[in-house]
């Protein structure tokens, strides 16, 4: 599949915004984190808002025709792209109506029984838009490498543990107490590396529809003579992708030393001595990961269209 | 009605006649234009609803060419209707076209992801998507005759090797071919059920090939070829 650069920067930042969100609204409800009150979350919620409607916004510069982009919103029933639209849409005014009972609680430290309906409701609308974001590819049978449980699991284990790195991030600037948080990113980072891997492990085996099956004509190897183009067409420009399977497996390891082992080894060392500009570098290092992660996940998918073409 | 088409994998030759006269009338159909990019440039290429792709099956001696022309399946599990965010994709639910209303496109992608069988392309001069729309405003033209309202592909072709016609019907023209050349379905693994039916090249034995060497005097080859010919 052809990598847009509108939809990685959509998927990582909006994933590591709703993330975030949710992370910090589920450890300031629970009280998990001491010092975390009202006023801390507050900031938390803010950063998360704007990553994620950096990430809704830049996702519209993916659309040919952005003039019809309200009508994505009526086929709820049918598609997830649709759900993930309205999800997104919802999340601002419930945000909203929580932000403001953070506001008023910042002083008083105990937050309204709104404030606490809202901010289960943020949760879950985050939780929601990110699964949704994940089941669009996922749903896809045409793309053998996404048509998987994995994918959804993927997208919503890296959104809480980019969330929750870049929590740990927002805490310490605050002079928030970490243990708990940078312990429970190291935790969660290397949950998403064992899931990622496993995903990586699954779509190495050959799977899906080739050119025989498309044919019909199953007892003969078939390759193709001509394709009846004398350039690249949109199907090609698309869906395939001329980029070496070396540089593949090279992109693979960038995605585990950046995205997973140096940021986990990072929060270890924050879980032990607090240091923040550490905390800064794990959040940068990570993002490039997850944004090569993501570019991989385009790449390395390939659409049966391929297999008319010969590829 | 389920319309749709037969395309016969042994008769085409891969001449591209139908891809030129689909693209003659689709580009000012319904859906048109069908947008061409750099047509005098270095690499032209542009919007086209039916593509010809021609192959090799097996190894020599036993090789042959197929030809498999490509457009919309109007499949009746049509993923690309159902993951559409818009509603702009929809099915015909009198005869089972499968269209876009291009006032309603906003041109995301991603039912053309949905397709495995590439019907669909993006209009980078529209910002929508656009397929094969079984010449819809030919097939119901009164003004037409009879045998006129069929699509411009199967009208053109020089071999007779597209069929149009109701697959509901068992009667029809479409099922009857589909019945007796045992008449198959493009990936049918993905469970897209795609209404148009491919006919799988005839069992016939190869021709024979020459290796090099001295040829037999062209009086004998075309007395031999008058045998096999002439029916006593």
């Amino acid at each position: 599949m052809n990598p847009a650069l509108s939809v990685i920067l959509f998927t990582v930042s909006s994933g590591a915004g709703f993330g975030l969100i949710l992370m910090a609204v589920a450890l300031s409800l629970m009280g998990w984190v001491p010092g975390m009150g009202p006023g801390q979350t507050l900031v938390a919620i803010l950063i998360g808002s704007v990553l994620a409607s950096i990430g809704l916004l830049s996702s519209t510069a993916h659309l040919a025709n952005p003039k019809n982009a309200w009508r994505a919103f009526f086929r709820f029933r049918s598609s997830w792209l649709s759900r993930e639209g309205v999800f997104a849409v919802l999340f601002y005014p419930v945000v909203l109506v929580y932000l403001i009972s953070l506001w008023v609680a910042r002083d008083t430290g105990s937050l309204a029984w709104w404030g606490v309906l809202f901010g289960i409701l943020t949760a879950l609308l985050s939780l929601a838009t990110v699964f949704c974001t994940g089941m669009i590819y996922a749903s896809l049978r045409t793309i053998p490498q996404w048509n998987s449980a994995l994918v959804p699991a993927n997208y919503l284990l890296l959104a809480i543990s980019s969330g929750t790195v870049i929590l740990t991030l927002i805490a310490d600037m605050q002079g928030v107490e970490l243990r708990v948080l940078s312990g429970l990113a190291l935790v969660l980072l290397v949950l998403s590396g064992l899931a990622k891997l496993l995903y990586y492990i699954w779509i190495g085996k050959p799977q899906g529809p080739t050119l025989n099956t498309a044919m019909g004509i199953t007892r003969a190897k078939i390759k193709i003579l001509e394709s009846g183009q004398s350039s690249r067409s949109f199907l090609n420009k698309e869906f395939s992708n001329q980029v070496p399977a070396q540089t593949l497996k090279k992109m693979r390891w960038v995605v585990y030393l950046a995205g997973f082992v140096i940021p986990a080894v990072l929060m270890l060392v924050v879980f032990q001595t607090s240091m923040m500009l550490l905390s800064v570098l794990a959040v940068l290092l990570l993002l490039a990961g997850l944004s090569i992660e993501r570019w991989l996940f385009f790449v390395e998918a390939r659409h049966v269209v391929n297999v008319f073409y010969g590829q | 009605m389920k319309l749709g088409l037969v395309i016969d994998m042994d008769t085409c030759v891969g001449c591209h006649a139908c891809v030129v006269s689909c693209k003659q009338w689709n580009t000012s159909g319904t859906l048109g234009a069908l947008t061409d990019y750099e047509p005098y440039g270095k690499e032209p290429n542009g919007v086209a609803f039916n593509r010809v792709r021609s192959y090799e099956v097996d190894e020599y001696p036993n090789n042959k060419t197929v030809n498999m022309p490509m457009s919309c399946m109007h499949c009746e599990t049509a993923e690309c209707v159902t993951v559409c965010p818009t509603g702009a994709s929809f099915k015909r639910a009198e005869d089972g076209i499968v269209l876009v209303d291009q006032d309603k496109c906003m041109g995301c992608n991603l039912c053309s992801w949905a397709c495995p069988y590439g019907a669909r392309e993006l209009d980078q001069a529209s910002g929508t998507m656009k397929k094969c729309t079984l010449c819809v405003d030919r097939i119901y033209d009164m003004e037409l005759t009879e045998a006129e309202r069929q699509p411009a592909c199967v009208l053109t072709c020089p071999t007779r090797a597209r069929h149009f016609g109701d697959f509901d019907d068992p009667d029809s023209n479409v099922s009857v071919l589909v019945r007796e050349r045992n008449g198959l379905q493009s990936m049918p693994e993905l469970g897209y059920n795609p209404v148009n039916h491919y006919l799988p090249p005839r069992p016939k034995p190869n021709a024979p090939t020459h290796n090099g060497g001295q040829l037999e005097p062209l009086t004998d080859r075309f007395k031999k070829w008058l045998n096999k010919v002439v029916v006593r």
